[in-house]
């Protein structure tokens, strides 16, 4: 193992964020309040409780989910495509690194971000809702195990993306409408029975279900399975990543 | 090209290799190269010529169809870490972080190739290079020249034993190329292998220890420079005469003429560097025998023109002589395009 170069891009990538800390920390904490001042205080306190929960608290595993989803992406992806954009990339490619190191470096440094963002966006939410949180630990453990398998989930969109529209397409076009509908805002059981089953088709449900089981004690599936469509996910994008550094797709010609 | 004199086991080893793009070009068409332990070598070649795709796959950048690459006697796949622990490389595009300050940029290369951090390394390196009072600038904030230096102290922030340098000094200032070739000969003495491509054929005149020439994808020369020099001394001084001579008059036997052009054309070839050029003398010599010239003119063979010859020579295939000839540029070789 390298860690010489896996630190020299991990902290390159960290210190990346550093100069941008405004747009990548003010930035989705603002909205994150809007939300709360929204649909929190705002329609929130019209509605019933769900499932015993304060609307308002209820929504907070999802909404962190939903930003969680979309800063690990956009983080991981503009980490490597950039460097592809501007060339600087041969100075990796010809680096003594393996590709697992390469990975660990731009993903960890992604999910770092991701993590971070999301505990900030929990304090931000505590200010608005009281939280109590059922499973801390496994909280944290979905953070991370989340935040990591959409990061790597945005390598492969960076790898793949040949221009900056497409690095924003997957995650306006796919993530964000499966986390609107994957439970952010409501509970499956709230659909009707029919919708309830094409939801379950929705791979962000399970995720978010059992990121809000930790804070509340239940959500939409067991959290067994949510665990599982976690490592699935993971398992598959890791499966995907090594096949692009095999063959060295959009990567070295 | 088989190198004749190979002193020790070449520090780069490459055999048989070709590479074949997605689209179906083929860029190189199997390449074979040693390149000495501590020698400069200098690759010349016209764009397209597959100069850069050899460097890419010594380097990692590009995955060769065919073909094996040592580097220092590792495999350059197989044995990558090892090989490119080794080389340092400075590509022709000038590709840089915008907003790294230039020492974090060089730190940062050190670290990725797997060397503990030296402070005091990295800034003798940026003092080499004059860098050391840009060091907290950011990159965005230099000059083209400045920015080809930091990518130069990038490729040596982690000491390799061989640096590539792909076109160097392309829209490079005077005095930075100068001192760029100090910092390269700084760099031999010190025991680094130096492969440079270049288009000034004066840069690879004066640096290069071999001088390879690739085109199409081929090496089609791999030679001593001083062997080139010997060519390059020639100077010719061609007359147009008045009248046509039937031969050589042998009052002009000791200055070796050549008659051609139906005896319209003297060719006198001499070494430009020699004390005495026999010009003068020969000049004389042509009045007192009442040799009448229309015109004269003197041209230098250059490398540049054994370049273009010899690339030329390749894409006409045989006839060598006939093809040269008419590909040669009047006059010097500034007239290069």
């Amino acid at each position: 193992m390298n860690l010489h170069s896996i630190w020299a891009i991990y902290r390159f990538e960290m210190a990346r964020s550093v100069r941008t800390l405004w747009q990548s920390l003010i930035t989705p904490v603002v909205s994150t309040s809007l939300y709360f001042v929204v649909f929190g205080a705002a329609i929130g306190s019209r509605m019933p409780p769900v499932e015993g929960v304060d609307y308002g608290a209820f929504i907070v595993p999802g909404l962190i989910m939903m930003t969680l989803f979309t800063t690990s992406i956009f983080n991981a992806s503009f980490g490597i495509y950039f460097p592809k954009f501007t060339g600087t990339i041969y100075e990796v490619l010809s680096a003594p690194i393996s590709f697992l190191e390469i990975v660990l470096a731009y993903v960890g440094a992604a999910a770092t971000k991701s993590v971070v963002l999301g505990l900030v966006i929990l304090l931000t939410a505590s200010f608005f809702v009281d939280l109590d949180i059922v499973h801390p630990l496994w909280m944290v453990a979905f953070l991370v195990m989340i935040s990591a398998a959409f990061s790597l989930f945005g390598f492969i969109i960076g790898i793949w993306a040949k221009g900056f529209e497409q690095l924003n397409m997957i995650p306006m076009l796919i993530v964000m409408p499966l986390a609107f509908l994957g439970g952010a805002f409501y509970s499956v059981t709230m659909l009707p029975a029919f919708w309830q089953k094409v939801a379950l088709f929705n791979p962000v449900v399970y995720l978010i279900s059992g990121f809000r089981w930790s804070f509340y004690g239940n959500g939409d599936v067991p959290v067994e399975i949510s665990l599982a469509a976690v490592a699935i996910f993971f398992g598959v994008c890791l499966a995907v990543t090594w096949w692009i550094f095999k063959t060295g797709y959009r990567l070295k010609s | 090209m088989k190198d004749t004199n190979m002193p020790g086991d070449p520090i780069i080893a490459v055999r048989g290799l070709t590479k074949t793009y997605e689209g179906g070009f083929q860029a190189l068409k199997g390449v074979d190269l040693d390149i000495r332990k501590g020698e400069i070598f200098a690759l010349l070649g016209p764009n397209g010529a597959g100069k850069t795709t050899l460097i890419n796959i010594i380097c990692g950048i590009v995955t060769p169809s065919e073909g094996t690459v040592t580097v220092g006697g590792y495999d350059h796949q197989k044995q990558y870490r090892e090989a490119r622990k080794l080389i340092g490389l400075v590509p022709q595009e000038l590709h840089t972080d915008a907003f790294e300050s230039v020492w974090a940029t060089t730190n940062f290369s050190r670290g990725l190739f797997g060397k503990a951090p030296d402070p005091a390394h990295i800034e003798k390196v940026l003092k080499d290079l004059s860098l050391w009072d840009k060091q907290k600038a950011r990159i965005m904030m230099l000059s083209g020249g400045m920015k080809r230096r930091v990518m130069i102290a990038k490729a040596l922030s982690h000491e390799p034993a061989i640096l590539f340098l792909d076109e160097p000094t392309a829209g490079v200032d005077v005095e930075l190329r100068r001192d760029m070739w100090a910092m390269v000969r700084k760099l031999r003495e010190s025991g680094v292998t130096i492969i440079l491509t270049t288009h000034y054929i004066e840069e690879a005149e004066q640096m290069a220890d071999r001088i390879g020439v690739i085109s199409k994808g081929e090496i089609i020369l791999v030679e001593e420079k001083a062997d080139l020099i010997e060519k390059l001394g020639k100077k010719e001084l061609r007359l147009s005469l008045q009248e046509p001579l039937s031969a050589v008059p042998p009052e002009l036997a000791e200055w070796k003429l050549e008659l051609g052009q139906d005896g319209h054309l003297l060719t006198y070839t001499f070494d430009s560097q020699a004390e005495r050029t026999g010009v003068p003398s020969l000049m004389r010599r042509l009045a007192d025998l009442n040799i009448g010239f229309a015109d004269i003119e003197t041209r230098q063979s250059s490398l540049e023109e054994i370049f273009v010859n010899l690339v030329h020579d390749q894409n006409a295939g045989q006839n060598a002589d006939q093809t040269a000839d008419a590909s040669l540029p009047d006059g010097e070789k500034d007239s290069r395009p």
